[in-house]
C-alpha cells in the first residue's frame, strides 16, 4: 500500500475551527477544540466513543451549534445555522448511521438532497455517471430498503458527491463494510483528495488512519490530545494519545479440547414476514463447551434474525432447528430457554439488554429471577436481587451511583459491563452474545473480551456474533461467517486470515454457491488452540 | 333493481362518500408528514358551524365553505402549536381538539338551530350527464363532489410526483434525517396540519351547507372517527382511502333504503345503522393486509413528536 502524501503545507487552510466549545446540560462535549484542513487533505479526527468527535462533526455541518468559538471557511468567518447551508458553502457529510429514507428509492434520496427541482430521469443518469466516475456502483432506481449496507453508504457518498463538496466528512465510514469494501472506499477517497477536495475521516481505527490520513487530531475526553502524522506514528503510539495509555492486550490462554456440544442448530430455516428482514436457510452450527465460536458477517445479513431464532424471541414451528444442551428447544419461549442455562446479551443494550428507566437491581431482576432464586413464596426478595447487583458492579467495576442508578444513567460502555456481568454471574453453561463491545471504549472492550475467554476457560459454550472481524479473531477458536441469511461452516480461527473471511462475507465460500447443503458440523476438524 | 332506484342510490352514495373522501385526503397528507391529528370530528363540527352561521348571514354558501375552512384551520393551528412547537403528546392534544371542537361547535351553534338554508343547485355537467344509468348520478352533483375528485388526483400527484411531496413524506419517515439534509421538519408538519385542518374544515361545510342544509349539534356523527379510520386502513394510500370512502357511503346508504323500504327484518335495526362502519373496516383491512406495502406506505414517524438537535 503506497503511503499518503502530504499535500504542499503552503496551500491556505479551507477550514479553521478555532476554541470551538459545545456544552450539553450533563455533559462539555467539545472543551477547545481547534483544526485545520487545507485543499486535498485527508485528516483524521481520532478518538474513543465519546470523544466528541461526532459532536464537532455535526457542528461543522450546521446540525447542532456550539456553544462558544469561531469557524473559517476559505478565509471567512462563519456561523453554519443549518444543514442546508453547510451544503451552499460545499461541505457534504457522510453519516454513521445513514440519513437514508427507506421507503424511497435511491434517486428520490438523492434528490431530497439537492436544491431546486432536478428532473428524476436526468437525475438518475447523472448518478450512474458520478458512480461509474468514482468505482461505486449503484442503481438508482431501486428501494433504498432493498439495499444492502454497503450500497447504502454507496448513495450517502454519492449523494454527497452530486454537490461537488470541497470538504466531505466521512463518520466511521467503515464499521459496515468488509475489509475488501474498505480498500475501494479508500481508493475513492484518494481520488477526491487527489482532485482538490478535502476531506474529515472520523474513526477509532488505528490502522485505516495510517493507510489513508494524511493528519490527524486526536480527541480524548472533548479536548485535543495531539496532532500527528500517522504515516510516521505506530498504532501504539496513536493508541497513547488516544487512550491515554496503553493499549489494552487480551490474555488468549490455551484452549481446552472441545467439550460437550452445548448449543446445536441442525438445519436452521426461518422466513420472517417482514420485507425488511432477512430469512435465514439451512444453518448447521455445534457450539462446544469450552470453545468460543464467532459469526462474523456484514450487518443486515440476518444476525439479528439469527439471534431471535436463538433466544427465543422468534419461537420457530418446529422444534429440532434449536438444541440447547440436548433438548429441542426451537418452540420455548426465552424464559425457558435460560432456565436450561442459556444466558444471552443482545446487541441493543437500551430497550432490549436492559430497560432504560428501571434501576441496575430491578434490571437484574429481569433474567436472574429464577437462577439466581429472588422469589420465594411468590414475593420478590429484594435485597437479594440488590445484592447481586452489588455483585455484578463490583465483580466488573461498573462505574456508576450503585444498584438503584437508572440503567440509562450509565455509559454504553459501563451499562454493557453491568449487562456482560448480570449473564456471566448467572455461571450460564451457554453464553450467546451479539456485538459485545459495538460503542464500547477501549478499555471496557477489552475488560469484556478477557470475561469471555475466562468464561470459556471455565467450560462454557460462547457464541459472539460481531461485525469487528479484529474482535473475533483476538477471542474466537473458530469463526464463522453469516451472508445473506446462509452460514458458512466454521473455520478454526488459528489457520484463517482476515482476507479469507473477508471473502466469505459476500457469501463466497467453498460450497455456498452449489445450493448443496453443508457438510455436517459434526465432520469438521476438531479446532486447533489459537 | 330498477334503474331510477340504482342512479338514486349511486347518486346518494357519492354525496355521502364525499365529505369523507375531502377529510380524509387532508389527514393522510398531515400523517404522511408524521402528524397524527385525532382531532378531526372537532374540526370538521367547528368548520360545520363556522360555514353555517356565514352562510345564513350572508346568503352565499362560498363564503361560507371560506369561513368553514378557516374556522378548522384556527383549531389545526392550536394543535400545531401544542404538538410541534411545545411536543405535547400528538394523541391526547388530538382527543381533546375533538372534544374542544364539538363542544364549542355546540355552543356556537345554539342559535343556528332549528333554521334551515336553501338548497344549494347542483351543478349539471353539460353533455356527460346525459349519459344513461350513471349520467344523472354523477355528472349533475354539488360543486363540492367535483372538488374532491380534483383533490384525490392533486393529493396523488402531489405526493408522489413532486418535490414537495416527496420532501413531506421524507419528513414522515424519518425528520432526523429530513432535517441532517437540511429541511426545515417543523414547518412543513406545521403546513401539513394546517391542510389537513383546513380539508377537514370543508368537509364539515359540505355537511352543515350541501348535504343537509341545517345546524344540529352533533351533526358530524363520527364522520371525522370514520375518516381517520380509512387513512390507517388504506395503509396511508389515496386510491383506497376513495374506496373506502365510497365504500363507506354505499353501505350506509343501502341500509338506509332498507330501512326506508319497511322491509320486515329479522334482526334489530341497529344492526344495519351499524354496518357502514364495520363492513368499511373489514373490507379495507382485508385489501390492505400485505406486509410489504404497509411497510412501505406508512409513515414510520407517525405520532413521534420531533425536536432538532441544537
Amino acid at each position: 500500500m503506497t503511503q499518503p502524501i502530504p499535500p504542499a503545507a503552503s496551500t491556505p487552510p479551507r477550514l479553521v475551527l478555532k476554541d470551538i466549545r459545545k456544552v450539553y446540560p450533563s455533559v462539555v462535549a467539545n472543551d477547545g477544540v481547534n483544526l485545520e484542513v487545507t485543499p486535498g487533505e485527508i485528516h483524521a479526527v481520532l478518538g474513543e466513543n465519546g470523544a466528541g468527535k461526532s459532536t464537532l462533526m455535526k457542528i461543522i455541518y450546521g446540525v447542532t451549534r456550539p456553544s462558544s468559538g469561531e469557524m473559517h471557511w476559505e478565509g471567512k468567518a462563519v456561523t453554519v445555522d443549518s444543514p442546508a447551508h453547510a451544503r451552499e458553502l460545499g461541505i457534504g457529510m457522510v453519516f454513521q448511521h445513514f440519513s437514508l429514507f427507506e421507503t424511497l428509492t435511491v434517486v428520490e434520496n438523492v434528490a431530497l438532497a439537492l436544491p431546486g427541482k432536478p428532473d428524476l430521469g436526468e437525475l438518475a443518469q447523472r448518478i450512474e455517471e458520478v458512480s461509474k466516475r468514482y468505482g461505486l456502483p449503484v442503481d438508482p432506481r431501486r428501494h433504498v430498503h432493498a439495499l444492502s449496507v454497503g450500497e447504502r453508504q454507496r448513495v450517502e457518498i454519492v449523494r454527497c458527491l452530486l454537490q461537488n463538496p470541497r470538504l466531505l466528512i466521512m463518520d466511521e465510514p467503515t464499521s459496515v463494510l468488509t475489509p475488501q469494501a474498505v480498500r475501494k472506499l479508500f481508493e475513492t477517497l484518494r481520488q477526491l483528495a487527489a482532485e482538490g477536495c478535502s476531506i474529515l475521516y472520523i474513526s477509532h481505527k488505528l490502522d485505516e488512519i495510517q493507510a489513508l490520513c494524511h493528519t490527524a487530531t486526536v480527541l480524548r475526553g472533548g479536548r485535543v490530545t495531539g496532532h500527528c502524522q500517522p504515516a510516521e506514528e505506530t498504532p501504539a503510539s496513536m493508541a497513547r494519545l488516544m487512550i491515554g495509555k496503553d493499549l489494552p492486550v487480551c490474555e488468549h490462554g490455551s484452549s481446552h479440547s472441545a467439550g460437550e456440544i452445548r448449543l446445536r442448530l441442525a438445519g436452521l430455516s426461518h422466513a420472517t414476514a417482514d420485507p425488511f428482514a432477512t430469512d435465514l436457510r439451512d444453518i448447521h452450527l455445534d457450539v462446544h463447551a469450552g470453545e468460543i465460536v464467532g459469526i462474523a458477517g456484514v450487518s443486515g445479513n440476518g444476525q439479528q434474525e439469527l439471534l431471535r431464532a436463538i433466544s427465543g424471541e422468534e419461537p420457530l414451528a418446529e422444534k429440532f432447528p434449536v438444541q440447547i444442551l440436548g433438548v429441542e428447544s426451537g418452540r420455548m419461549n426465552p424464559g425457558q430457554r435460560r432456565k436450561l442455562g442459556m444466558c444471552f446479551v443482545p446487541e441493543e443494550r437500551l430497550g432490549r439488554g436492559a430497560v432504560p428507566g428501571m434501576s441496575l437491581a430491578d434490571n437484574a431482576i429481569l433474567t436472574a429471577a429464577k437462577s439466581q432464586h429472588f422469589v420465594s413464596g411468590g414475593f420478590l426478595a429484594f435485597w437479594r436481587a440488590r445484592a447481586f447487583a452489588e455483585n455484578c458492579i463490583q465483580a466488573f467495576s461498573v462505574k456508576c451511583g450503585g444498584a438503584s442508578a437508572a440503567a440509562k444513567s450509565l455509559s454504553g460502555g459501563n451499562l454493557q459491563k453491568f449487562i456482560m456481568g448480570r449473564e456471566i454471574l448467572q455461571a450460564p453453561k451457554l453464553l450467546v452474545c451479539a456485538q459485545p463491545t459495538w460503542g464500547v471504549d477501549v478499555g471496557a472492550a477489552a475488560f469484556i473480551r478477557q470475561s469471555l475467554i475466562d468464561l470459556r476457560n471455565r467450560g462454557c459454550a460462547v457464541l459472539v456474533i460481531s461485525e469487528e472481524l479484529d474482535e473475533l479473531f483476538e477471542i474466537c477458536d473458530r469463526i464463522a461467517v453469516i451472508a445473506k441469511g446462509r452460514l458458512s461452516p466454521p473455520r478454526p480461527a488459528a489457520e484463517t486470515t482476515v482476507e479469507d473471511i473477508g471473502v466469505w462475507m459476500s457469501g463466497l465460500w467453498p460450497g455456498s454457491e452449489l445450493g448443496e447443503p453443508h457438510a455436517t458440523p459434526s465432520a469438521e476438524v476438531s479446532h486447533a488452540p489459537a | 333493481m330498477d334503474a331510477s332506484l340504482f342512479s338514486s342510490m349511486l347518486f346518494a352514495t357519492v354525496v355521502a362518500g364525499t365529505p369523507l373522501i375531502i377529510v380524509a385526503l387532508g389527514l393522510l397528507v398531515s400523517e404522511k408528514a408524521g402528524v397524527l391529528n385525532l382531532g378531526a370530528e372537532g374540526m370538521m363540527a367547528m368548520g360545520a358551524v363556522a360555514a353555517f352561521a356565514v352562510t345564513h348571514h350572508s346568503g352565499n354558501p362560498w363564503l361560507g365553505v371560506l369561513a368553514g375552512m378557516f374556522a378548522a384551520m384556527a383549531v389545526a393551528l392550536i394543535f400545531g402549536f401544542l404538538t410541534l412547537t411545545l411536543q405535547a403528546n400528538q394523541v391526547a392534544a388530538g382527543l381533546a381538539l375533538s372534544i374542544f371542537g364539538v363542544g364549542l361547535s355546540a355552543f356556537i351553534g345554539k342559535p343556528f338551530e332549528s333554521i334551515a338554508l336553501p338548497a344549494v343547485p347542483a351543478i349539471r355537467i353539460p353533455f356527460i350527464a346525459d349519459l344513461p344509468l350513471i349520467g344523472e348520478a354523477l355528472y349533475n352533483q354539488q360543486a363540492l363532489v367535483y372538488l374532491s375528485w380534483a383533490l384525490f388526483w392533486a393529493v396523488v400527484w402531489f405526493l408522489y410526483r413532486s418535490r414537495a411531496g416527496l420532501v413531506l413524506r421524507a419528513v414522515g419517515e424519518s425528520p432526523a434525517s429530513a432535517h441532517a439534509i437540511g429541511h426545515p421538519v417543523i414547518r412543513i408538519r406545521y403546513l401539513a396540519v394546517l391542510f389537513g385542518g383546513a380539508m377537514a374544515g370543508i368537509g364539515g361545510a359540505f355537511l352543515s351547507v350541501f348535504y343537509t342544509p341545517m345546524w344540529v349539534e352533533g351533526m358530524v356523527a363520527g364522520r371525522g372517527w370514520i375518516a381517520l379510520a380509512l387513512v390507517v386502513f388504506a395503509t396511508w394510500r389515496p386510491l383506497r382511502v376513495m374506496i373506502g370512502a365510497y365504500l363507506f357511503g354505499g353501505v350506509m346508504i343501502t341500509q338506509l333504503f332498507i330501512q326506508g323500504s319497511g322491509m320486515q327484518l329479522d334482526f334489530p335495526a341497529q344492526f344495519l345503522s351499524s354496518l357502514p362502519y364495520w363492513a368499511t373496516i373489514i373490507v379495507l383491512v382485508v385489501i390492505s393486509r400485505n406486509v410489504n406495502t404497509i411497510r412501505l406506505n406508512s409513515p414510520v414517524s407517525l405520532g413521534k413528536p420531533y425536536r432538532a438537535e441544537g
